[in-house]
């Protein structure tokens, strides 16, 4: 059966980390390091970057085609992008959650179940606790434990989502990417996506993009803020730390702009 | 007054152009209930032709009866033949377009690039056009034969050898109506599935498909109803013999191969006539019915995406 993880693993490290879409570079020169069992939140204006250097760390741009990525991703020490490595099994281990709820038309239980039983886990008794297990993770379990049976899209918004939590959480993932996985939601939704996160990065690493500043310094550790200064230049990362020191001491005089609302 | 406000601008409008609105609103009303009247025009002509048949043979002996000698002395008017004849086309015609109609639709949805989308896209739609006296020829010259000589049979006219082109003329139906069924399956649904690791493949079989099922089942009752209704081929390929074909690899006759070939020849009122005119208002139920269940579940696919 598969459990989360008790080592400390999922950690990434990116170095001049450069994606291209077609003959435009969108982001260029990225060094950061993750740090496992944390949340690193992204953050800067529209377009800047954020989303398509989240998907660099499950490879989800490939599924975009003509993108080219450049520079060196390691997970835990290993490259995501080498040959060797199957985008299918990276992605077991780096979930994705996304901006708009997106279940399956799938019962509950269906939604939960499904990565592990593509996965090869077919024994009732190990889904059941798997789909039980996943679904307190994202303190979704007493909202529906006596309706597992029920259709995914009756429930609420916020409920979708922790649903969609839920359901990466099932194949064990050592990393979680979030992609404004609020910005759909009412704010009381949002209140329980970030008390689950809390909760979360006691087990998994989480990487989060948000618009929302308040959100990024409510919950994450670590911040990193990136900027595209104008079309012909790509994105970059400007700065990247504590998120308590960026958002009372921050270094540079671009971050300090854009957390105190001057743009973005 | 209202039209000289301060600012110079109106907030009245010219009468006529009210008037102008109106007409258009109601022109374009005109037009919807205009496919009403004509669907129950229909109706009533079919039923008001066939009522001699319906009040001296009566419907049940029509649609049970299993012998059709309509010319002789002692006229029998079963459908049966054309029924079950009509059965063994459709099936072999859906036993072939199913499968590969939908798998052109999940190709052409889920795999093909940009460009050979477009292409497979338009070649299909030309099938569509290709008329189906043209099919029924290339059948009769090409299929035909080798038909009896792989079945080894006295004459290549069958139910199969008609089923065949019947396919192939359902194909275009199934293949864009799933395509359009796939298509409508949004994109997130997609992309997260492949980020819970898994492959093209599976989440093609595993959610879209299956979120795409009334889509596609819809797909085939319209496919269904074009095989049921389809004539020039059937009149030219099935053979139009008399018995009732126990495999589909005898000569049969359909109904609406029936009707199409023995019309020109009858007395205009008589009961023969009549008859002919019930066969047409029992296949235009089954068509209609088909393509009503189509519709409704179309519509519930259309209402599950509105989230």
């Amino acid at each position: 059966m598969v459990t989360a993880p008790a080592t400390t693993t999922g950690m990434f490290d990116l170095h001049d980390v450069s994606v291209t879409y077609g003959s435009e570079t969108a982001v260029a020169g990225v060094n950061m390091h993750i740090p496992p069992q944390a949340v690193t939140a992204l953050i800067g204006p529209s377009g800047c970057g954020k989303s398509t250097l989240l998907r660099c760390l499950n490879r989800m741009n490939d599924e975009l085609g003509n993108v080219k990525v450049g520079g060196r991703i390691l997970l835990d020490g290993v490259e995501v992008n080498d040959r060797s490595v199957d985008p299918v099994e990276l992605r077991m281990r780096v979930g994705q959650v996304f901006q708009k709820p997106n279940p399956f038309p799938f019962s509950i239980y269906d939604n939960v179940a499904y990565g592990p039983r593509t996965h090869g886990v077919r024994s009732r008794a190990a889904l059941d606790g798997l789909v039980e297990d996943s679904l307190k993770r994202a303190a979704l379990w007493n909202e529906v434990k006596d309706s597992l049976k029920k259709h995914a899209f009756e429930l609420s918004g916020g409920q979708q989502q922790r649903l969609c939590i839920a359901r990466a959480l099932a194949t064990a993932p050592e990393v979680l990417l979030m992609d404004e996985p609020a910005s759909a939601l009412d704010p009381i939704s949002t209140q329980q996506i970030e008390d689950t996160i809390a909760e979360l990065k006691r087990t998994v690493t989480i990487v989060i993009v948000t618009h929302n500043m308040q959100q990024a310094a409510r919950i994450s550790d670590q911040t990193a803020f990136m900027l595209r200064e104008s079309m012909e230049r790509p994105a970059q990362l400007v700065e990247v730390g504590d998120t308590r020191l960026m958002f009372t001491n921050p270094s540079d005089k671009r971050t300090e702009s854009y957390i105190t609302g001057r743009f973005g | 007054m209202a039209d000289t406000s301060t600012t110079g601008r109106r907030l009245s409008r010219p009468a006529f152009r009210r008037a102008a609105d109106r007409v258009v609103t109601q022109l374009i009303g005109l037009s919807g209930i205009a496919a009403i009247v004509i669907l129950a025009a229909i109706t009533v002509f079919l039923v008001i032709n066939s009522s001699r048949a319906l009040r001296e043979v009566g419907l049940w002996n029509m649609v049970s009866g299993t012998d059709w000698f309509p010319t002789s002395e002692h006229a029998k008017f079963g459908f049966l033949p054309a029924e079950v004849g009509s059965l063994w086309v459709t099936a072999v015609a859906m036993v072939l377009c199913i499968p590969v109609g939908v798998a052109a639709a999940i190709y052409i949805s889920e795999f093909a690039g940009r460009r050979t989308k477009e292409v497979t896209k338009s070649i299909i739609e030309f099938m569509a056009a290709v008329p189906s006296v043209v099919l029924a020829l290339l059948g009769i010259a090409l299929l035909a034969p080798h038909v009896r000589e792989w079945f080894n049979l006295d004459t290549g006219l069958t139910a199969f050898t008609a089923g065949i082109v019947v396919g192939a003329m359902a194909l275009p139906t199934i293949i864009t109506i799933s395509e359009d069924a796939l298509h409508a399956v949004p994109k997130d649904l997609r992309t997260g599935s492949l980020a819970l690791g898994n492959t093209q493949w599976q989440t093609v079989y595993k959610v879209v498909l299956p979120s795409a099922s009334s889509g596609i089942f819809a797909a085939v009752m319209l496919g269904l109803g074009r095989a049921i209704g389809e004539t020039m081929v059937v009149l030219i390929l099935a053979g139009n013999s008399g018995i009732i074909p126990d495999t589909a690899l005898v000569s049969a006759r359909t109904m609406p191969g029936t009707i199409a070939g023995e019309m020109a020849e009858v007395v205009q009122g008589g009961l023969h006539y009549s008859v002919l005119f019930a066969m047409g208002l029992v296949l235009f139920t089954v068509t209609f019915a088909i393509n009503l269940a189509a519709d409704i579940v179309l519509e519930r696919q259309r209402k599950k995406w509105r989230r």
